[in-house]
Order: C-alpha cells, then sequence, then structure tokens
C-alpha cells in the first residue's frame, strides 16, 4: 500500500475506512481545551464546517462580524477582546476609510480600500495561515516574535489565525505559513489556490513570510507525497521538486547583500529542492547546510520571501523579522539593548556551536 | 526455554552474557546490549522468543513506559509471571532482552516505538496492542505522525488476530486503530489538540464538542467508549465507578491506568483486583521520584515534546512553589529546539521558575516572548542554591533528565 498516499487523504478518493468507526456519539470525554493555544470551542458554536461570512477586517455594519475562530486567542491581551470581535458600534458603522498614514502601500490601492476602521488605524495586521494544516514544528514562534518586536516599538499589533476551513482575509499586513506533511501540504496548497485570498493579498504587496512546506507550496510546483508535482499558488517565481535525501541540521546562509539582514542561523528539515525563477532572488547563500539545493537558501520578490529555516527561523534571525515588520509598516527604531540581549546571546551561541 | 530451537538457545545465552558484562561494567543497564548480541546470532530471535506467550504491545507518543509499567502491574493480578521491557528499551534488542531474561513466563507486556510497531506486530504476533496517543515528538528524527498512523493502519488490517485497546479521544489514534478487526475503545482523553484538528481520514477541519470530535465531510467520528476516565475515577465496561487513587500524579498518568485496567480485563483480571496494583506504583524509571539534596527536595518530572510539556505542567502543585525547566538537543532529545515554541507556558506565570540544561538560552528567549520572568543557572545545584528550603519541581527532557539523575542521585 505504498501508493495510496494524497488520494487517500481526499474526501471520496478511497472508500476505506470511512466506515470503520461508528458514529454514534458519546456520553463522556470532551475535549479539555485546557492548554491549548487555540481557542476552545465557544458553547453553542456554529458548525466549523459551515463556510464562514467572506467578510475583510473593514467589514460593513450590516455584516457579522468575524468569528472567534478567526483570530489568535483574545487571552494574549489579558481581558481584552479583540475590537474587530465587539459587535460593531457607531463609530464603526461609517464607511470605511483608507489608512492616510501609509503603511508602506499607496493609500489609493483599490485593494487596500476598506482595510482599516476609523477606530483602529494604525494597529498591524499579522495573519497565521492554516496552522490547523501547517503547523508542524514550532510555527507560532514567528509570529509571537514579529508581535513581540513590533509591540516593543509601541505598534499596534492584531494577530489572526485562519484554519483551513475560513477564508483568508485580503486585508492583512503580515502573512505566515508554516512548515507541514506532505500531505497536509497538499491539502493546503489546493485550498489557498480555491480561496484566492492570499494570492490576492500578495498582489496587493502584502508582506508574506513563508516557511518549508509553505515556501514551497507559494511557489509555482513543490514535489507531493509522492514526488508527483503539484501545483503551487505561484505566488513566487520558484519551483520545488522532492531531492534524493532530506536535508537535516544547522543551517548558515548569507543574505543577499540588498537586503541588509544579518547572517541566517537556523534549523532546516526537509527533502525538497528548490530552483529559483527570474521573478525572484534567492534569499541567501549557504554557508553551512542544504536550503535550496543549489548553493542558495529560500527565495525572494518584491514584499514574498520564503525560506528553508524551518519552525521558529525568526527567533534566531530578529533582523528578518524587522525586514518583514519594515515591508508592513515603514522603517522602525532600533530596540533598546536590553530587549535584544538574550535574542543576540541565542544567536551568537548557535553560529558558535556550528563553526566550532 | 527448553521449547526454543538450539541457536535460538545459544542466542539467548550469549545475549545474556553480553548484558551481564554491560551491568558489571557500568556500560549500562543490558537490556540493549543482550538483545543486539542474542539477534546477532538467530536474527528469528524475537519471534521465537515470543512464540506460544500472550504479547502486549504498548505504544504511542507519550506515557509508553508508565503505560507498560502499569500494565504489567496489573496482569500481575493473574497471579503468573509477565516479562517486560520495564526500563524503555523499546526497539527489537529490548523485546529481546526482555524476553530472553523472563523464558518461562507465558505473559509479555512489551512498550514499541511508534515507528517499529509495524514490525514488532509481524514478528511476536501480539493478542493486544495498546495505543495511547500521537504528537508532534523529536521531528529532526522520528517520522511525521500521519504517516506513522497510516502504518499502524495497513498493520491491523495484515493482522486479524490482534485486538487494540485504543484511545478514542485522539482522533489520529482512532483512525490507525479503525483498520483493526476488534478494538476496545477508551475514553482516555486528549489535552493536546495541535495536532489533530483536521480528519485524518479525509482532510477537514474536524469538529470538536463535548460530545468528542468528527468530521463534518466524510462522517469520521469518535466511537462510543467502553472504558472512561472521569476525573479521578475509572467507569468500566460495566458501568462501575471505581476512585483510581493512583500514586502516581497527573491527568495523563490517570490516561494511562484506565488504558492499563481496560487490558488486563481482557485477559480475565477485573479492576477490583488490578487497582489496588496500579496504586502501588509510585515512580517509573526515575519519573515522579522526589529526591533530597542539600535540604530540598526535588520532584523529578520527564517531559519530552510540546504534549508531554503540557501534561507535566498539569502535575505541578496547586501551591505555586518553583518549578526548575531544563533543557538539552542531544541527540536523543532531538537537536532541534523548535519545540519549545508549540509549548504554552503562560501557566507558569505567577510561579518562581528557574531555567537550566544545555540549551536554557533557547528557553530563555522562549520565555522571555511569553513574559515569564525566570533565573538563568548554570547546573541543577545552582538552582538547589537560589531557592530557599522547601520543595521545587523539576522538569527535563531526555538527556537533560538523566544529568539531573546523575547529579542528584537515583533515589528509585
Amino acid at each position: 500500500m505504498a501508493a495510496d498516499g494524497a488520494d487517500n487523504y481526499l474526501p471520496g478518493a478511497d472508500g476505506t475506512g470511512k466506515a470503520a468507526l461508528p458514529r454514534r456519539t458519546p456520553r463522556h470525554a470532551a475535549p479539555s481545551p485546557a492548554g491549548s493555544y487555540l481557542p476552545p470551542l465557544p458553547a453553542g458554536a456554529e458548525p466549523m464546517t459551515k463556510p464562514m461570512p467572506r467578510v475583510g477586517y473593514g467589514q460593513a455594519a450590516s455584516e457579522p462580524p468575524p468569528s472567534a475562530w478567526d483570530r489568535v486567542p483574545a487571552d494574549r491581551a489579558p481581558g481584552g477582546q479583540p475590537p474587530w470581535d465587539r459587535a460593531p458600534g457607531p463609530a464603526a458603522s461609517g464607511p470605511s476609510v483608507e489608512d492616510p498614514g501609509g503603511l508602506g502601500r499607496p493609500a489609493s490601492d483599490p485593494a487596500r480600500s476598506g482595510r482599516r476602521s476609523a477606530t483602529r488605524p494604525s494597529a498591524l495586521r499579522l495573519v497565521w495561515i492554516y496552522p490547523d494544516l501547517l503547523s508542524t514544528y514550532g510555527d507560532r514562534g514567528n509570529l509571537l516574535m514579529l508581535e513581540r518586536r513590533a509591540r516593543l516599538r509601541g505598534l499596534a499589533v492584531e494577530p489572526y489565525q485562519v484554519n483551513s476551513d475560513q477564508p483568508v482575509p485580503r486585508q492583512g499586513d503580515v502573512y505566515l505559513l508554516g512548515g507541514g506533511e506532505d500531505l497536509p501540504q497538499v491539502l493546503a496548497a489546493r485550498r489557498l489556490r480555491t480561496d484566492g485570498g492570499l494570492a490576492g493579498a500578495a498582489a496587493s504587496g502584502a508582506t508574506i513570510f513563508a516557511v518549508c512546506a509553505g515556501y514551497q507550496l507559494i511557489g509555482e510546483v513543490f514535489g507531493g507525497a509522492q514526488g508527483e508535482p503539484v501545483e503551487g499558488l505561484g505566488i513566487l517565481d520558484m519551483r520545488s521538486s522532492r531531492g534524493e535525501r532530506r536535508g537535516v541540521g544547522e543551517i548558515v546562509a548569507d543574505v543577499d547583500a540588498d537586503l541588509r539582514v544579518d547572517r541566517l542561523t537556523g534549523f532546516e528539515n526537509h527533502q525538497g529542492v528548490t530552483a529559483v525563477g527570474r521573478g525572484a532572488r534567492p534569499l541567501a547563500r549557504v554557508l553551512l547546510g542544504v536550503g535550496n539545493g543549489d548553493g542558495t537558501e529560500g527565495a525572494y520578490a518584491g514584499h514574498v520571501l520564503g525560506t528553508y529555516l524551518h519552525g521558529p527561523a525568526l527567533v534566531r534571525n530578529p533582523s528578518l523579522a524587522d525586514l518583514l515588520l519594515t515591508w508592513a509598516a515603514g522603517p522602525l527604531p532600533p530596540l533598546p539593548a536590553a530587549a535584544e540581549a538574550l535574542t543576540r546571546r541565542l544567536r551568537a551561541e548557535r553560529l558558535a556551536a556550528v563553526s566550532a | 526455554m527448553g521449547k526454543l530451537p538450539i541457536r535460538a538457545r545459544v542466542a539467548t545465552t550469549l545475549g545474556e552474557a553480553a548484558g551481564k558484562v554491560s551491568r558489571l561494567t557500568g556500560r549500562g543497564d543490558g537490556s540493549v546490549i543482550g538483545g543486539v548480541v542474542g539477534l546477532r546470532v538467530a536474527p528469528d530471535l524475537l519471534r521465537q522468543l515470543a512464540a506460544g506467550r500472550q504479547i502486549v504491545l504498548v505504544t504511542g507518543t507519550n506515557g509508553k513506559t508508565t503505560t507498560t509499567r502499569l500494565v504489567t502491574a496489573a496482569m500481575g493480578a493473574l497471579g503468573q509471571e509477565v516479562a517486560s521491557n520495564a526500563f524503555g528499551a523499546n526497539m527489537e534488542s529490548g523485546l529481546v532482552s526482555a524476553l530472553s531474561g523472563a523464558p518461562d513466563a507465558p505473559y509479555a507486556v512489551l512498550e514499541v516505538d511508534e515507528r517499529y510497531l509495524p514490525s514488532m506486530i509481524k514478528m511476536t504476533s501480539p493478542r493486544v496492542v495498546v495505543l495511547l496517543n500521537l504528537s508532534r515528538d523529536q521531528m529532526d528524527r522520528a517520522a511525521e505522525i500521519w504517516l506513522i498512523a497510516r502504518r499502524w493502519r495497513e498493520a491491523f488490517a495484515a493482522a486479524p488476530d490482534c485486538r487494540v485497546v485504543a484511545n478514542a479521544d485522539d482522533p489520529l489514534i482512532a483512525w490507525a486503530a479503525g483498520s483493526a478487526s476488534q478494538v476496545t475503545w477508551v475514553a482516555a482523553g486528549q489535552r493536546w489538540h495541535e495536532d489533530s484538528w483536521c480528519c485524518p481520514e479525509c482532510g477537514s477541519h474536524l469538529r470538536r464538542d463535548e460530545l468528542g470530535w468528527r468530521c463534518g465531510e466524510c462522517g469520521l467520528s469518535r466511537p462510543s467508549t467502553r472504558w472512561v476516565l472521569d476525573d479521578d475515577s475509572v467507569i468500566d465496561s460495566a458501568g462501575v465507578v471505581r476512585d483510581l487513587g493512583l500514586a502516581l500524579p497527573g491527568r495523563a498518568n490517570r490516561s494511562n491506568a484506565v488504558m492499563a485496567l481496560a487490558v488486563a480485563s481482557l485477559f480475565g483480571a477485573d479492576a477490583d483486583q488490578a487497582l489496588p496494583r496500579l496504586r502501588k506504583v509510585v515512580s517509573v524509571a526515575g519519573r515522579y521520584t522526589t529526591v533530597q539534596r542539600r535540604g530540598r527536595s526535588l520532584r523529578l518530572l520527564l517531559a519530552k515534546n510540546p504534549a508531554g510539556w503540557l501534561e507535566a505542567f498539569d502535575v505541578l502543585d496547586r501551591d505555586g512553589r518553583p518549578v526548575v525547566l531544563a533543557v538539552n538537543a542531544q541527540v536523543p532529545d532531538g537537536k532541534d529546539t523548535s519545540w519549545l515554541w508549540d509549548v504554552d507556558y503562560r501557566v507558569l506565570r505567577g510561579r518562581r521558575v528557574l531555567v537550566t540544561g544545555e540549551r536554557r538560552i533557547d528557553l530563555a528567549v522562549r520565555l522571555e516572548a511569553d513574559e515569564i520572568p525566570f533565573d538563568l543557572v548554570d547546573s541543577i545545584d545552582a538552582a538547589v542554591d537560589l531557592l530557599p528550603p522547601g520543595g521545587f519541581d523539576v522538569i527535563a527532557n531526555y538527556t537533560a533528565f538523566q544529568q539531573i539523575r546523575s547529579i542528584v542521585g537515583r533515589s528509585v
């Protein structure tokens, strides 16, 4: 049964097992949400399979607010209910206005119209895409690091997470895609292609940071569970396929000088080989590790950037985090040394460990 | 052992000798090397050693060693010898050592590494396989868990005589066990949901509510259960409620105990006989042990992956006593510390936190992001010196745990 990869994963493609489990509802074992980062299912919540209303952040007052599932739990800001989750009040009921304050993109960009409401003109919207499919190993770290470094500079931040049964909002400022196993990766690519929201956001200049499986799937094509070519989102001009061996270990790479980002340090764990096309540039040159497989690592074009540094890649690479924030929010002041001390120590320790 | 072929007998004897040498020279507990030597002489040794016995295999990401111990204890109620690889040597050589060390035991309870379950099923023809849970674990060396579940599923489909005792609350486990011809479903609970948001059968987002989980697309749903963990009680298949009253702490161990009771009952050991034996288990391979060090008492907790850390936090006492966190990233730990970002440390707010281990800076950066105040210390003794007299907990991953045990003593 070696050839039952991706197809068996999809409804209707394989009948086996569907009837294997009885459907009787149990009397016990409500799953405890304790300790879970993701929000618990509220009592009486709508079935997750019901299509979400396709609302952007600057929705009209007559539309229902996004469900609680459309955001990272509010408990990151204790006691604070995210503003967009409130019932629309008078202040929000007027027509949305475009952000005049330039967060790096022209306010006349049609894709941005309605993006920011008058009540919250400057919050940075971080959108974590499909953590239910693309979050294998510490991917939340990138969201947390962006959030932390933005807040330390006084920027308001609104983190969202969008699961694979929800529409992808187009008005985010930074979109994050994490790593995933082969089958979830194929599924995520298919859903994101159908949804169109991420490609739309990319076309309007949003910042996109994609890691590992997420990196592969924003390209033109990538290798599926059996190595077969799978159509990607085509947001970044690069093509990936299944390599001969798995690259597992520390990776060090020097970033394209134009980006003014410090040497990358991270961990990679993938079997992909990626060729960067003419419409994009390699992110970095590999000093240690595998990366794209041709001596380069990652790729970028405009405000879209992908890398094989997996999981919490931004944790050890704060200047890469700041590059993304700058793309989304304009120039940033440096952080006080005390706020950077541990991160710098970690960087130095990891770089020293691999050169020893 | 008289029933074994001559080659297997020689292999077993050589293996035992090697194990003895290993113990005498202080190289290890002998539970791996003995099996390695035996298998070199007789590659089919495990099959021969398993033949004619009633075998239970225990696997899952977390709780294997403890559950193996609990099942062994519960089956002790049958009054016959039970062989077991009690110290977690869970690959083929460890199983060989366990069986060759107890040649006359009619029963064997064997912990098995998740990746090796299909081949161990083929070789030992188990009566029962126990499936605890599946979650992300040391990604740089472990296989991806959806792949593991798929291989289990194929293995059960090919082993019609094998009964599975499975946790119905873990969707990936339920899907894997769904191909078995006979399943005893246990409501053992699942607190870690991060690896089971999507349906293992069709990939749709799973729906969860107080009734369990189900897929709105393909209809895969939580099976109805015969054994139930209900807070501190177990409800057996006849509906009888018993207080568990374990010495081992934490929800995860109550869950493991219910799995053990379900297994033992399949062999005729009822819960009234088995439960008192479970209550006598106070520590497992050093885990949950309390040791004394310079006037402090340290309770040692092992947590190897995000789901394990979640369960370890559950064990921390409610009085908010200090906790020392220790993280390494050697090969057995996984060399990649990314998993730290999958653990929610915010539950530690309000508690004194000390951070140590070879990768303490990774952990420090992680805690800083969660806004948890902490002290960095470079050894367990530095932590002991920094903390006031009294008790505290230590949560450590694998090699950090072993290092701390070697310093503070193995008062198992």
